[in-house]
């Protein structure tokens, strides 16, 4: 039971998808000017990542090596095609705040680098708990992320009005601010973790190496030369 | 109706500078954050990408129109764009490295990575939704690949400035890469507007 807990856990905080392995950040960065837009495009990924890891951890022993990722693709890219024609059918304003980035949930590197680092590898159930926990830690982020930047952007949260018109900050819910404002979540990051004696060096996606961002490429915490030896990440 | 020349004029513009994939849209942030490090990479990964995203656009949008239209797949785009998007970096890769060395010496290694680049599917989901023709689609993707290109090669020059820095010591890296990457999609902020006077 523990076991499984850890698995759920892992996702959330220890490995998060967005902040730890640096995984699916043009999604981040464009999606999280709004705070219920953030929320959707968490929620849909959570989805898309939950079913697509249950169905290729089932077809694990079937799906023959060689071409394991196109065959990964088409799981996702059906999924990402459900949750689209719903989303577009019953939510036509979340549709029209996500745009592209929906179908572009296909290519989410943490889509398909959990089906290839974990799914691929482990049970049904497993699978299963690693996808709900890495896409709710995902949701966290980027909600997290989105309310700093439309309280300040646009002085709103959930389109309720709490700072009055006029003293808002525009330039942080438009794309420099987004930028600016994972720069600072990634400083604020790497400098607690330093007070507790750990270290972090974040590599964003694997040196440029997106499309085959599989295993041994993701950035890890470590502790801080001296205690331990330190795991060049590569 | 703008004649066609002027369309394509305005695609030009607005996809290099006040629609620029990177530094505006945020898409293809992964090699634009992974690869910008030295400028002789940036200009293989701007070459890669260019090429690979102005004849996907051109593949896809002749497979939309001729196979998937007439069956009435049309909801089906995202599944097969994403595999013709991949069956051609593969096709690419193979004749490239067969009949012209050269150029795949020089961008080869990033070809592979290219598949599931978000810039690459987006453009070619994006000139279906615009309705673009033929012809506006191959200059779209073309653009889009030389925007995300002068993103990529401007941005490895201020990297370069960035090597010398000092930061706070929770800055150092990726942080303080962000927020120059954020001050460089802030000068890209004073395009706006200006394709529709130019050409509107």
């Amino acid at each position: 039971m523990k076991e499984k807990l850890k698995i759920f856990t892992n996702g959330i905080f220890k490995e998060n998808p967005v902040l730890i392995l640096l995984l699916g950040c043009c999604s981040v960065l464009a999606i999280s000017v709004t705070v219920s837009g953030a929320l959707g495009m968490g929620l849909a990924l959570t989805f898309v990542l939950v079913c697509s890891n249950v169905v290729i951890s089932l077809l694990r022993k079937i799906i023959p090596d060689k071409v394991r990722i196109p065959c990964f693709i088409v799981v996702i890219a059906t999924f990402v095609t459900l949750v689209q024609m719903i989303v577009e059918a019953f939510l036509p304003d979340l549709n029209n705040a996500l745009g592209v980035f929906l179908p572009l949930i296909v290519v989410n590197c943490i889509v398909l680098g959990r089906a290839e680092m974990f799914a691929s590898k482990h049970g049904v159930v497993d699978s299963f708990l690693d996808g709900l926990g890495m896409g709710l830690g995902y949701t966290f982020v980027i909600v997290g992320i989105a309310v700093i930047r439309e309280l300040i952007g646009n002085g709103t949260i959930f389109d309720q009005r709490i700072i009055p018109e006029g003293y808002q900050i525009g330039i942080i819910s438009q794309t420099p601010g987004g930028f600016m404002m994972f720069g600072f979540a990634m400083a604020l990051l790497i400098y607690c973790l330093n007070k507790k004696g750990k270290k972090f060096e974040p590599r964003i996606g694997c040196d440029g190496k997106c499309g085959s961002c599989t295993a041994n490429c993701e950035s890890r915490i470590t502790d801080l030369p001296g205690q331990d030896e330190t795991v060049e990440v590569k | 109706m703008m004649s066609g020349a002027a369309k394509l004029l305005l695609i030009t513009f607005s996809m290099i500078f006040t629609e620029n994939y990177v530094l505006v849209q945020f898409l293809g942030i992964c090699p634009f954050l992974g690869v910008s490090k030295k400028l002789d990479s940036s200009l293989g990964m701007s070459g890669a990408v260019i090429f690979v995203m102005t004849l996907a656009s051109a593949v896809t949008w002749l497979v939309y129109t001729f196979i998937m239209v007439p069956l009435g797949l049309e909801y089906l785009d995202t599944i097969i764009f994403i595999l013709v998007i991949a069956a051609l970096v593969q096709f690419v890769e193979i004749v490239l490295k067969k009949y012209m060395r050269g150029l795949y010496d020089a961008l080869g290694v990033y070809l592979p990575l290219i598949t599931t680049n978000c810039a690459v599917l987006a453009v070619t989901l994006l000139n279906i939704e615009e309705n673009y023709n033929f012809l506006e689609s191959v200059v779209d993707g073309l653009t889009a690949g030389v925007g995300f290109g002068l993103a990529l090669i401007l941005f490895s020059g201020v990297r370069k400035a960035l090597e010398r820095a000092k930061p706070p010591k929770p800055f150092e890296g990726l942080p303080i890469t962000l927020i120059a990457a954020a001050l460089t999609s802030m000068t890209f902020m004073g395009f706006v507007g200006i394709a529709d006077k130019l050409f509107g």
